[in-house]
């Protein structure tokens, strides 16, 4: 069920079509402004082969499990190495590309695709790695560690962005519930194999040229020198480790799941589809038809990814021009 | 997922000379959309709406000479969304009739419905403004229609640097499986992720070099506007306006009825 | 085409941001209309010599003197205009998509107009006989036309001076023999940085040892060809079966 990418035409409504392209536009159109201030007129050529980069690099076939083959989306990589503005760009400028010449994602869906797969992977990835670094030492490997996780973290929310613009704008009668377990809980899987790629290749370009990773810019030359050598075998169990925790934390909000929302609904009263509810007057009662008995809990998980979302994008976007642009002068 | 896995060198213009093909790319850009956002903008129960758009793309699809392999071909970057919509009418919304032992909704068929009828349409028309318009073209078309000079330069370099970093790419690949390094495991996708990290290390040494390249010739931030093709007159304008202006007929005679 | 210009280079240092110096004091003087070879092993800062030229990489120290003209922050526009780069990859200086694009990028960065432009590119193109190839996308060119093609997008800004890069690179032996007749037509003062000692000697009378971040020898090409001493001193070789031709 990767349908949160690269949607066509007419799988949300039209008002929320038009929402997130205006979002989008206004978004990327402060980045642009900002981001080719502060990096001068590289940012061009940079950003173009940057942009084939993004493109030939979600083409690779990468082993994930039992004969499947993963694809990297690249969003908070792009992030990482690029800057948070610059690596959206890129990403927002692929996407576009693959929906108006390969018919690869609609063009009237554009708004909420870029959001998905280049603005929240992006900014939202940014922002994620940033905090994760203060987890981690000042070093190489303290880099790769946060770029793998934040990625990781950057497909979950974009997923979590694709079931909320459903929640407003679906075009078909699938609960917001059903939809949010579905989506997020596949990307979960997808964030792993993300973000041990994203790592992998993290960890790679800073063996030669740490200097072009954005990421990097803030440690001084014996910081950047120093970490231990990471071998893929520990991305997987590290990797494996993470994802069993968010998927424990997580599973107690999955549609279907037993115990945790049904009581909750009990306990407030809300079991009895008879009973004329609060919430049948509001926006979200046509999807809420679903096993009613969830729609509190419906709306508080929209409600707290709305928040998540909101903040942790939001900083990402705020966050201010590195001066890393210097460092790269040769 | 992309549908164009494999290709090292990507070709997406046919080449011809239909009436189609000559429009000028501006025009032929702002046609696709606004035949797009009609079909996307038409309720879903207009349904004769939506056979007067499928006669008018295989109208422009035959005039500008594609054939039905090529647009189906193009096509498969929906078919995860259509598959999606054949589901939906047997798991979601409350059933109301009967396929044999499966239980169908109304309103999962008239999602399902929306969704193929939609995605086709999107999708085959853009397929024919790519077939029609080679890339430097395509750029022209959009600074036409003032899409910020900068984005149109980061495109343009895209393609050009496209093929020499799949070029790239593919050598590395080559290289591993020589040494019969074909990855199948996880935690073998180690050396993968490691060229990929190379590649883009050498990526951005590409990108200094041409920056270089543009300022030893004069660049000072702003990309000089090399527009020499020609510009589009009134009819080319109608021509390409024509496919939105006939949907938006079809629109309102399936409105009505 | 215009003529060439005098280049004068005066103790120029220069190191990169991190540390390393690789220019330790050059010191050149080029007539007009001269060609020199630049020759010298891997590593020896000749492509960070070469990109001092124009003002692409900032020296630290010394002057950089093209007709007598100071290159400094005010005349580094000029200076551009007068030193024309071709670099070590085409494919990095043919970035548009077609060669006359590529060729007329320069001329329109300099804010002429479209019939100045039209005209720069024509003689350019003429020059290094690309015209019939002028409307053909970069990466269906082969190794020879992209070369000229990377020479003609220089030579439309009509500089006085052109530095040259290893421009045999990516050539095969014709290839080699049809540029060296080209760069032996054009007028302009020619530094060429190459390790192809044949092409050298075919192209240019002088040659530069640059070596430790200096200028080690300065001397006719034949005469440093002819000896095998001063050659591996400085890690040059001749190739297989190559012996340089006798005094004529």
């Amino acid at each position: 069920m990767v349908l949160a990418m690269h949607a066509p035409d007419g799988f949300l409504e039209p008002p929320v079509a038009g929402a997130t392209a205006l979002l989008a536009m206004a978004i990327l159109g402060f980045a642009l402004r900002s981001s080719t201030n502060s990096y001068d007129d590289r940012s061009i050529p940079l950003a173009g082969v940057s942009a084939a980069f993004v493109f030939a690099a979600q083409m690779v076939n990468f082993p994930v499990a039992a004969g499947t083959t993963g694809h990297l989306m690249g969003g908070a990589l792009a992030a990482i190495l690029l800057g948070p503005r610059m690596g959206a760009i890129v990403v927002a400028i692929v996407v576009a590309v693959q929906a108006l010449l390969f018919a690869d994602g609609g063009l009237t869906a554009l708004g909420y695709n870029t959001i998905n797969m280049a603005i929240v992977p992006a900014f939202g990835g940014w922002a994620a790695f940033r905090g994760f670094q203060r987890l981690f030492p000042r070093s190489r490997t303290g880099v790769t560690g946060a770029a793998s996780l934040a990625s990781g973290v950057s497909v979950v929310l974009g997923a979590m962005a694709f079931s909320l613009q459903w929640l407003f704008g679906a075009s078909s009668p699938v609960a917001f519930d059903t939809v949010f377990g579905a989506v997020v809980g596949v990307h979960i899987l997808i964030g792993i194999g993300e973000g041990l790629i994203t790592g992998l290749v993290v960890a790679a370009v800073l063996t030669t040229r740490p200097d072009v990773v954005a990421g990097a810019a803030d440690l001084n030359p014996s910081e950047l020198g120093s970490g231990r050598h990471v071998t893929a075998r520990t991305f997987a169990i590290a990797g494996t480790l993470v994802a069993l925790t968010v998927a424990m934390v997580l599973s107690q909000f999955s549609a279907g799941s037993p115990d945790g929302l049904e009581r909750v609904a009990e306990t407030e009263g809300l079991s009895s589809q008879a009973e004329p509810h609060p919430l049948a007057g509001s926006i979200f009662a046509d999807y809420a038809t679903q096993g009613i008995a969830n729609e509190t809990a419906s709306l508080a998980i929209a409600g707290a990814s709305g928040a998540i979302l909101t903040l942790v994008v939001g900083w990402g976007i705020a966050d201010g021009p590195r001066r890393w642009a210097a460092r790269t002068t040769s | 997922m992309s549908p164009h896995h494999g290709f090292t060198h990507i070709h997406l213009h046919v080449h011809g000379t239909s009436a189609v093909h000559r429009l000028v790319p501006e025009a032929k850009l702002a046609g696709l959309l606004a035949f797009v956002l009609v079909v996307a903008l038409t309720p879903r129960t207009w349904v004769l709406a939506f056979v007067g758009y499928l006669l008018i793309a295989i109208g422009v699809a035959t005039l500008a000479g594609l054939r039905v392999p090529l647009m189906l071909r193009r096509l498969t970057a929906i078919i995860p969304f259509l598959l999606f919509a054949l589901l939906l009418p047997f798991f979601s919304g409350p059933p109301t009739a009967d396929l044999g032992p499966l239980e169908m909704s109304r309103e999962g068929l008239w999602s399902a419905w929306n969704i193929v009828a939609k995605a086709t349409l999107g999708a085959a028309a853009s397929i024919v403004l790519t077939a029609t318009t080679p890339i430097p073209d395509v750029l022209t078309g959009l600074s036409r229609l003032r899409v910020p000079a900068v984005l149109v330069g980061i495109v343009a370099f895209m393609f050009r640097y496209l093929d020499l970093i799949m070029d790239d790419l593919s050598r590395m690949r080559r290289a591993m499986a020589a040494r019969a390094y074909e990855p199948r495991r996880p935690w073998q996708l180690g050396p993968t992720a490691a060229s990929l990290g190379a590649l883009f290390a050498r990526t951005f040494e590409r990108g200094e070099r041409i920056h270089r390249a543009m300022v030893a010739r004069g660049f000072e931030g702003s990309m000089p506007m090399l527009d020499s093709s020609k510009v589009g007159t009134t009819r080319d304008w109608v021509s390409a306006m024509t496919p939105a202006l006939l949907a938006a007929v079809s629109a309102t005679g399936g409105g009505w009825t | 085409m215009t003529a060439g210009a005098t280049v004068s280079v005066r103790d120029l240092e220069f190191s990169y941001p991190g540390g390393n110096s690789v220019l330790t004091g050059i010191n050149l003087d080029i007539d007009r209309g001269e060609r020199v070879a630049i020759l010298g092993p891997n590593g020896s800062g000749k492509t960070t010599f070469a990109l001092q030229l124009n003002g692409l990489l900032r020296h630290q120290r010394g002057t950089v003197t093209v007709d007598d003209v100071l290159l400094t922050d005010d005349t580094l526009r000029s200076l551009r205009q007068q030193v024309g780069l071709v670099f070590q990859d085409p494919n990095d200086q043919l970035f548009m998509h077609s060669v006359r694009d590529d060729v007329a990028f320069g001329p329109a960065n300099l804010g002429l107009d479209s019939g100045e432009i039209e005209e720069r590119v024509n003689a350019a193109l003429l020059a290094v006989d690309a015209s019939k190839i002028a409307d053909i996308a970069p990466h269906h060119l082969s190794g020879g036309e992209k070369r000229r093609s990377a020479i003609a997008t220089a030579l439309a800004m009509e500089p006085k001076v052109l530095v040259l890069d290893e421009p045999t690179s990516g050539l095969d032996p014709v290839g080699r023999h049809e540029l060296a007749d080209l760069l032996v037509s054009l007028p302009q003062t020619q530094l060429i940085v190459t390790h192809d000692l044949p092409f050298a000697l075919a192209t240019c009378p002088r040659a530069l040892i640059l070596d430790g971040g200096t200028i080690c020898a300065d001397l006719a090409t034949d005469r440093l060809l002819r000896d095998p001493d001063l050659l591996a001193t400085h890690r040059l070789a001749l190739p297989f079966g190559y012996r340089a031709p006798d005094n004529s």
